[in-house]
């Protein structure tokens, strides 16, 4: 080996034991439950002594409707929520975004309830739900209207869970857009101002597109998080009345644990994951995308030119 | 009539107060230059006028109407900021016409506008690039662009040339002097430089601690200064102040200082009158020296001598002070011994000690 290659090496020499714990650390986890998701496996058994079953597990699980409905409420209810705390969280940072007495003590405020522990978010919503003795229907009834079955109709418990999880995590994008709004060019603000831009137009050319790179991160990691949204459903619902709030998390959980599957059970989260990544990587390549196109009608000008 | 006018300003951040009572008045298509050390206030008056600022106190008026409260669009203006404050995302051409954008303007009037501007600031070949992508001089030339497009009656520079290297500012300020010439629209200049000051400005209004100092043409100010302040700030290489007194010489008066007396002629002789006795300060420009091979000149040490080419700034002492003499000579000047000097009588400017003002 000459002593060019070997120069070539060393930088891979160094990386080698940080490849290899990455490797372990991240890789491995993963392609346990890939491989596992191929086994009929229940608790009982070590994962060894569990037979190979091929693509049997997927098979049947498109084939369920409980898994399809599973499947559907959680696409369903990542929607909902990433879209209205994307609006909400986007909108109060817009709203908040300026030096007024008070403002830092409002702005911990509102981000208190990330905080807050999601089994204890959980809990607390599903006393205020309680149909008699929960705030919302002691204020209706005492308002004169008529007590709402937050938990116990398909419906309403759908928007009940929505509204807990708007609750919690509005503050996360909140923070980030206040952050991505007080790092924006000043000067570029009070350009669009002498300009002749109104409140809304500076809003809608000048901050949104430049806040656009952190909105959308921020965006995919509300959009992963609400997937594996577990523990405040658990709580609040079970994933009932009926299957109406079974996001898939919840569904991967009993299927292990209750059912007993643990194939079926890493087939499924495999599709969870199979979901995100194709969800990620669209993001990834729309932006690419973006560049290349800006990149190639700039070389073609500059040959115009 | 004036265009703009300026009542009584005043700005205070709390108790802090930025800008105090400043009047001001600017004819209609003049070129008016708001120069002073940094932190002077300069930028705080520009942002007043623009509507960026919000006014503690006064009226600022343009065209007799009050706009004192009135938003930074309703004012008709056009800025350049120092650090352009161009939009990152638009490319150039959105850039120039974000505001005919606003106003709704035909694609086509936007248009025909846009490559007009751009052909007189050689920005037609980067129409289609972001502010990112761009170097230093030609994003401010995008911001030129920006406010020229638009039909304003007056435009607002706040220091635009500063974060240029010196070469580019030298070439993009002959730029502006042509480009006000030929549009003679209302232009307000900030800069710390009075280099700038006087090679762009019709008037020149000096301010220092948030009021002004002396407002009037570059050629006022460099040869009327109104204090010690305006002459020491305009003008390079700086003027020398020498420490003196007024002391009358029969029916002259002279300023008598450590190793030098000047005598005035009869006429301002009886102006200083009754100045006698006063200790004042005596400013010399550098270019104030006169080389003399007379008897009764100055000798003056050559401590150090700085070579410029066509001339040589000397470096020397007099009355107890480091002076700077500028000669005119194509070689360089040998460093040691002394040399002879002569002032002539208009090149004296006389400062009382205690209020700095011009005597
Ligand atoms: N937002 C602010 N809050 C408090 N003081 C300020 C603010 N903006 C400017 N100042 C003060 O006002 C004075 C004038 O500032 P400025 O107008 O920017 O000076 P310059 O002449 O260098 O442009 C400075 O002393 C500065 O510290
Ligand atoms: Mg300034």
């Amino acid at each position: 080996m000459n002593a060019s290659t070997a120069n070539r090496l060393t930088p891979y020499l160094f990386l080698a034991p940080a490849g290899v714990i990455l490797l372990g650390a991240l890789i491995y986890p993963i392609g346990y439950v890939i491989y596992a998701s191929f086994l009929d496996w229940n608790p009982s058994q070590r994962i060894g002594e569990a037979a190979f079953v091929g693509l049997k597990n997927y098979k049947k699980l498109l084939g369920d409707g409980a898994f399809r409905e599973s499947l559907w409420v959680t696409l369903k209810f990542a929607a909902v929520v990433v879209s209205a705390e994307m609006v909400l969280g986007v909108g109060l940072a817009l709203l908040l975004d300026r030096k007024m007495r008070g403002m830092s003590i409002l702005r911990t405020l509102f981000i208190l309830p990330m905080m807050i522990a999601p089994i204890v978010v959980g809990l607390m919503w599903r006393y205020m739900y309680h149909p008699t003795i929960g705030i919302f229907n002691r204020t209706l009834v005492s308002l004169g209207f008529e007590p709402v079955p937050w938990l116990s109709d398909a419906n309403w418990a759908f928007a009940a869970v929505v509204i807990a999880d708007i609750w919690q995590w509005t503050p996360f994008i909140f923070i980030l857009s206040l952050a991505a709004l007080q790092s924006l060019p000043r000067s570029a603000l009070e350009a669009a101002r002498i300009d002749g831009a109104t409140g809304w137009q500076t809003i809608l050319y000048i901050k949104l597109p430049l806040m656009l790179p952190v909105l959308i991160v921020t965006m995919l990691l509300r959009l992963i998080d609400a997937f594996k949204v577990l523990e405040v459903i658990l709580v609040m619902t079970n994933g009932g009345p009926g299957l109406a709030t079974e996001i898939l998390s919840l569904r991967i959980n009993r299927t292990a644990s209750e059912f007993r599957a643990l194939g079926e059970a890493a087939a499924m989260s495999n599709i969870l994951l199979m979901v995100l990544m194709s969800l990620t990587l669209a993001m990834f390549l729309y932006t690419k995308a973006m560049e290349a196109r800006a990149r190639a009608m700039r070389s073609q000008n500059d040959e115009e030119a | 009539m004036p265009e703009i006018r300026i009542e009584n300003l005043r700005k205070a951040y709390g108790e802090h107060a930025v800008i105090e009572g400043l009047n001001l008045e600017m004819a209609d298509g003049e070129f008016t230059v708001l120069v002073g050390p940094s932190g002077c206030g300069k930028s705080t008056t520009l942002r007043m006028i623009a509507g960026l600022e919000s006014c503690s106190g006064g009226a600022i008026l343009i065209d007799g109407r009050d706009v004192t409260h009135l938003e930074p669009k309703e004012r008709g203006l056009a800025m350049v900021f120092q650090d352009y404050a161009l939009y990152p995302h638009m490319n150039v051409a959105k850039n120039m016409s974000f505001a005919l954008r606003l106003a709704r303007y035909p694609a086509a009037e936007i248009d025909k506008r846009v490559r007009e501007v751009a052909r007189t600031l050689d920005l037609t070949p980067y129409l289609d690039r972001k502010p990112g992508e761009l170097s230093g001089g030609q994003r401010q030339r995008v911001a030129m662009g920006r406010a020229l497009v638009r039909d304003a009656g007056t435009f607002l520079f706040d220091e635009p040339l500063s974060n240029l290297d010196a070469k580019l500012r030298g070439h993009m300020r002959a730029e502006l002097a042509l480009m006000s010439r030929r549009i003679r629209k209302n232009m307000i200049y900030v800069t710390h430089d009075q280099v700038e000051a006087m090679t762009l400005g019709d008037r020149i209004v000096v301010m220092r601690h948030g009021k002004i100092m002396q407002a009037g043409s570059p050629e006022e100010l460099y040869r009327r200064p109104a204090n010690r302040f305006v002459a020491g700030f305009i003008g390079s290489p700086t003027m020398n102040f020498l420490k003196a007194d007024l002391v009358a010489e029969g029916d002259r008066v002279v300023a008598v200082g450590q190793g030098f007396r000047f005598p005035f002629a009869a006429e301002r002789s009886a102006a200083l009158r009754s100045f006698v006795g006063r200790a004042v300060d005596v400013g010399i420009r550098p270019s104030g020296f006169i080389a003399s091979e007379a008897p009764d000149a100055l000798q003056l040490p050559v401590i150090l001598s700085e070579y410029l080419g066509a001339q040589s700034i000397i470096i020397s002492e007099l009355g107890g002070a480091r002076i700077a003499i500028e000669v005119n000579a194509p070689q360089p000047l040998t460093v040691g011994g002394t040399r002879g000097f002569e002032v002539a009588a208009d090149g004296i400017h006389l400062f009382d000690s205690k209020t700095e003002n011009a005597l």
